[in-house]
């Protein structure tokens, strides 16, 4: 296995930097929002993991349709780094989300629309990693997921609409939601600069984890050979 | 509007948790490339594993 490339370790470097910048920018840049104060804060790092969330479901969708169209295993490897970390970065959001909710909501879940399809998409893709241990055949069970991706894909845009389309509590950021939504805020100039920042900061992070993912999927596979050729 | 107290107490357990489960990713990421460099050393190298575990024996 190749050392890590010069573009990777710049990313590594580049995501920490970020990840400090951002952290800084929430805590000494933006604004006390006058409702919820510091809690509000916590907006700023759960929605950018619940974008990269959401975009590496998308990913590892794409990955799988190719995977259908040209057969080649290393496909499979980048759909299942893509649901991985999307994995990670979405319970993030979920439980930072709860932990946001108890204070502005008065608990830390209610099963309103947002929440109920955050949690579903989260255990479809639970389950998709967990059925893909059951099929030994690697042809098998990279074709068993792509399908699975790509219609378990179904749930990512469900979810991201379903503020706007449901009556719900949840807060929308951007654009109008619902009349009967709680802990809802004016962001100031300063509130959007530090969200966007942040997003990019996690957009980052996201494609250096990937990056990571998919070569130890790639050194995972390479043993597998070795052992084979044993 | 939310008492002090308790707003910043929310933030932190929010920005733990977050912290906490990014670390522990990035850890299991870690481990398990150290894991699967070591397996594949060991099948590209059998003698080197081999003496000790006869030696063990």
């Amino acid at each position: 296995m190749e050392p890590q490339p010069v573009a990777l370790k710049v990313l590594n470097t580049l995501s920490i930097l970020f990840f400090l910048g951002a952290l800084g920018m929430v805590f000494l840049y933006a604004p006390l929002e006058v409702t919820m104060n510091y809690v509000q804060k916590i907006f700023y790092f759960h929605t950018a993991n619940a974008w990269v969330g959401m975009l590496g479901f998308l990913a590892a969708a794409v990955a799988g349709f190719i995977y259908l169209v040209d057969h080649d295993l290393k496909w499979d490897i980048i759909e299942v780094a893509a649901i991985e970390i999307s994995l990670v970065f979405f319970l993030i959001a979920i439980l930072s989300g709860s932990i946001w909710a108890r204070p502005s909501w008065g608990t830390y879940w209610t099963w309103e629309p947002r929440l109920t399809t955050a949690a579903i998409l989260e255990m479809v893709y639970i389950a998709c990693l967990l059925l893909r241990q059951g099929i030994d055949d690697p042809d098998r069970r990279a074709r068993f997921s792509a399908v699975y991706t790509l219609i378990g894909s179904i749930s990512v845009p469900i979810t991201f609409l379903s503020i706007r389309l449901f009556r719900t509590i949840h807060p929308v950021l951007i654009g109008s939601g619902s009349a009967s939504a709680q802990g809802s805020f004016d962001m100031t100039p300063k509130m959007l600069v530090t969200l966007f920042f942040t997003l990019g900061t996690f957009s980052v992070i996201f494609v250096t984890l990937f990056w990571h993912r998919i070569r130890l999927g790639q050194l995972s596979q390479l043993v597998d050979q070795r052992k084979l050729e044993e | 509007m939310l008492d002090y107290a308790i707003s910043i107490r929310y933030m932190f357990a929010g920005y733990a948790v977050i912290l906490v489960v990014l670390a522990a990713y990035i850890g299991s990421l870690f481990i398990r490339w150290v894991n699967l460099k070591r397996d594949l050393q060991a099948l590209e190298e059998p003698d080197k594993y081999e003496l000790p575990r006869k030696l063990s024996a």
